[in-house]
Parts: C-alpha cells; structure tokens; sequence
C-alpha cells in the first residue's frame, strides 16, 4: 500500500502514532503528523487503513 | 438590579417554562431520562430514535428546538463537516444552561468553541504538549501517581469511595504537574468544575466560579511570566505566547479549558468504568492477569464505548443550508448528536448492548470527531490504562459494598459518571 499524507490538515490527534507507530509519527516541534513509511508492506495495511478511518481531520489517504 | 434578578433565575426554572414549552410543541425534551435500572445504558427512547426516527426535533432547557441525530454515521458525517459551527456565540447555538451563564456574563471562549481559521491557531499551538510521544513519556509518573493513590486507599478503612481515593485525585495531579497549577488549589477549582457542569445549578454560581477561575489562571500566568517552570503554561508564554501564534489574553481561557477537561471526564470515566468492570468480574480478572499492553489499551476503548459519560450530545449550529441522510437542516438551526446513542449503534458495534474487552474497536466517539476531537485523549487513554490495570492487579478482589442501584449515579449533571463509589475489597 501506499500512502499520502496531509499535515497542514492534521489536528494531532495522535490516533495514527497509537495504531500503527512504525508508520506514523507526530513532529516534536508541531505535533503533526510525520510518515515514517510510506509504503508499508502488507503486514502493516490493516493497522495503516485503520489509522486512515479513525484520523479525525481525514489527513490520511491510502493508495493500493 | 435586572441583571441581578436575571442572574438570579435558576436554570430549575428555565426548566419549568421548557416544559410547559414542550407541551405547546408536542417536542420531547433533550437530554431524555436514563432508567435508573440499568444505570450504563443510554436513555431507552433512544433506540426508538436509532431504529425509527434517526434524525428528529426536540427542545432544550431553555425552550430552543432543535435536530437530534441518534444514528453514528450521520454524526461522523456532521463532525467533519465545516458547514456546522462549533461558535457558541453564533445565533441558534444549542447552549448548555451553564454555557448560557458564562456567556451572559461576557467569559472568553476557549478554541473548543471557535471555528477555524481561530481554532486551527489556537490548536496548533497547544498539540506538541499532547503527542503520542510526550504523553508516554508521562507514563511512568502516572504510574506512580496511581500506585500512591492506591497505596492510601488500601491502607485506609473499608469501605472506601473510589471517587474521592482514585478518580478524583488522580486526574487532578496528572493535568496540575502538566500545566504547572499548583494541586493545592484543587478543592477550588473542583467546585468552581462542579457547578460548570450541573444541569440544576444556580446560573449566577457558575458565572462568578467561571470568572474567579479566570482571574485566578491570569494571576498565574503572571507568576510564570515572572518565575518561569518546567510546565506547560511558562512553554506556552516562551513558545507561542512571545512567537505571537497566541495572545497572552487568549492564554488564561485555553488553560482553564485544559484544566477542567483534564480532569472531570477522565475522573467519570475511571468511577463508571470501574462499575461497570464490577459487574463483569471475569473481564475485571482478565485486566489483573494479562502480560499484554494492548489487550489493556483495548479494554479502555471499550470502556469509553460502552460507558459513555456525554450525557448532553456533542453540539454545533449550520452555518449554511445542508441537507443531511436526506433532512434539509437550515443555516442558523441547532443539531445535537447524540454520542450515546451513537456507541449503541448496532450497524457499526455488533451487540452493542454488552461490554466486551475483547471488542477491538477503536471508532468509538468518546472523544468526539473532526477537528474539534479532544486534544488530550492520548493523556486520558493512559490515565485509563493505568488505573484500570493497577485496580485489577493489586485488588484482585474488589467489589462494590452496596448494592448496584444504591450507587449514586450522575443523573443531575450534563456529565454522567458517580457521585460515589463505595468498594471494598
């Protein structure tokens, strides 16, 4: 999968840091969303997907 | 001396006349009544909603109509979308009675209650403070702050009141040590709380408690201007307030949002979560046992879920004419969404009706959803987490000592929860 996101969107929430923290993280300075890993491998797509449905700003989208 | 006499309506009385308003409407009135038999369930009138009438008119305390939506799709779809304002100044805002209160008293509004681009600001410069990262950084202190609340509460007498030995203190330190308010104070800022979020309080009470807490966090403020700390509000001065992303008059209100918000709800959470644990003793055990973090983190999602504290709806106002699963709501109308409801919606929780730590859902909307979703739900997850897990692993055999229906459940306040919990153990 892959994945794009928009951090001037984000609201920082952190949901995507707590569901899948090896794909997302959140700036030190901002608080925003960072992406670790942009193509995450299959193992990662069900916690990335969940990440993208719970995000409350929709800053996630995920590509096949 | 009108303002006085005004000042001095209570909201019981407002209530009076919406009653005898809601006769004339033939409305039934919002927030319905729970039954009092089954204390975790939201009000039974509102799966007749859910299943029959998912978007439907009721009036307010203060004779208001307004759009109820009982269904949990319809409710994600209203949170993000920009066209509903959360601006409670805005004309047709469904006010809470206390809300009304501070606002006829001219209180400032925290960023919970502006619209973007303001509260994108005001956010922005508040959410580094709530990362992942820097919460569970905090996690070790909690821990600790847990295990000394509990250490007294076990060397104390039985039975004891969870509320006043755990829930209420816990928070309290947690959200004091983050922002650098000083706990001492807490008896002051608990009432001036109290009384924000009564449904039968005295209105004037809640303006002048709103008012004193304001004067009291400036005054604050001030001192840390002075003196800076290692605390959230000399952060804020150094790194936002003197960078100019925050005024040093909007500082005081978003604090006292901080304070308040830290601590009532996580403080209702832990009283009712842990009843609701009491009554499902085989999941309690399981939270005592379990080597697993997330099996832990999974049974505080579902205690939000299942045990939801909102008791008056996550509120906005259209700010435009949308048309909403297919109901015009028009520019200027209040919507209520009614998140009780939502976390029994059985399109999206299958039997919904029963706690199970083994759920695994985290779409709840406990903590809201949109750009207004709570900034500190990260710190309430961990407060949770810990509480839950120590209170099962050191008191194994904790139960309640009274029967179920004697616990005072929160029927008079805009937040649900206990008044007291009586355990032993």
């Amino acid at each position: 999968v892959k994945i794009d996101v928009a951090s001037d969107k984000c609201i920082g929430a952190g949901l995507c840091a707590m569901v899948a923290p090896e794909v997302f993280d959140q700036s030190t300075e901002k608080g925003t969303v960072v992406l670790l890993t942009p193509t995450p491998d299959e193992a990662q797509a069900a916690d990335v997907r969940e990440a993208a449905h719970l995000c409350p700003s929709r800053s996630i989208t995920v590509r096949r | 001396m009108t303002e006085m006499a005004s000042a001095a309506v209570s909201d019981a009385a407002v209530s009076d006349a919406a009653v005898s308003d809601e006769a004339a409407s033939g409305l039934p009135f919002f927030p319905m009544e729970r039954d009092a038999r089954c204390p975790f369930d939201e009000p039974p009138a509102y799966r007749r909603l859910r299943e029959q009438e998912p978007i439907s008119r009721a009036v307010l305390w203060n004779g208001r109509k307004v759009w109820v939506f009982a269904r949990y799709e319809d409710q994600r779809t209203i949170l993000t979308d920009p066209r509903f304002s959360a601006d409670l100044r805005r004309p047709g805002y469904p006010l809470l009675n206390t809300q009304a209160a501070v606002l006829e008293g001219g209180g400032a509004r925290s960023f919970v209650f502006l619209d973007d681009p303001e509260h994108d600001r005001v956010r922005r410069s508040l959410i580094k403070e709530f990362t992942v990262k820097r919460i569970e950084a905090l996690r070790p202190r909690i821990e600790q702050i847990v295990d000394g609340a509990l250490d007294a509460m076990l060397a104390g007498p039985k039975p004891a009141d969870l509320v006043k030995a755990l829930a209420m203190p816990v928070p309290s330190v947690v959200i004091c040590e983050m922002l650098g308010v000083p706990y001492a104070d807490h008896e002051f800022f608990q009432e001036v709380n109290e009384h924000i979020v009564s449904r039968e309080v005295n209105s004037g009470t809640v303006r002048d408690g709103h008012q004193e807490l304001n004067e009291y966090l400036v005054k604050l403020v001030d001192s840390k201007r002075e003196q800076p700390g290692d605390d959230m509000i000399s952060r804020l001065l150094r790194d936002q307030v003197d960078e100019g992303r925050m005024t040093l008059e909007e500082l005081p209100i978003n604090l006292l949002l901080l304070l308040l918000a830290g601590q009532e709800p996580t403080t209702d959470m832990i009283g009712i979560g842990t009843a609701v644990l009491l009554q499902h003793p085989e999941q309690f055990a399981e939270l005592g046992t379990t080597q697993d973090p997330k099996f832990v983190a999974g049974a505080v999602e579902e205690i939000l879920r299942y045990a939801s504290i909102n008791h008056v709806g996550i509120r906005r106002v259209a700010a435009a004419d949308v048309e909403i699963g297919g109901q015009l709501i028009r520019a200027g109308e209040g919507v209520v969404l009614v998140t009780d409801s939502a976390a029994r919606d059985e399109e999206v929780f299958d039997d919904a009706a029963q706690p199970d730590v083994h759920r695994g859902a985290r779409n709840h909307l406990a903590f809201g959803y949109g750009v207004h979703q709570c900034i500190g739900q990260t710190l309430s997850r961990v407060e949770l987490q810990t509480v839950f897990r120590a209170l099962a692993r050191r008191v194994p055999t904790l139960r309640l000592a009274v029967p179920l229906d004697e616990v005072p459940f929160r029927h008079d306040m805009n937040i649900y929860g206990v008044h007291s919990l009586p355990v032993t153990w």
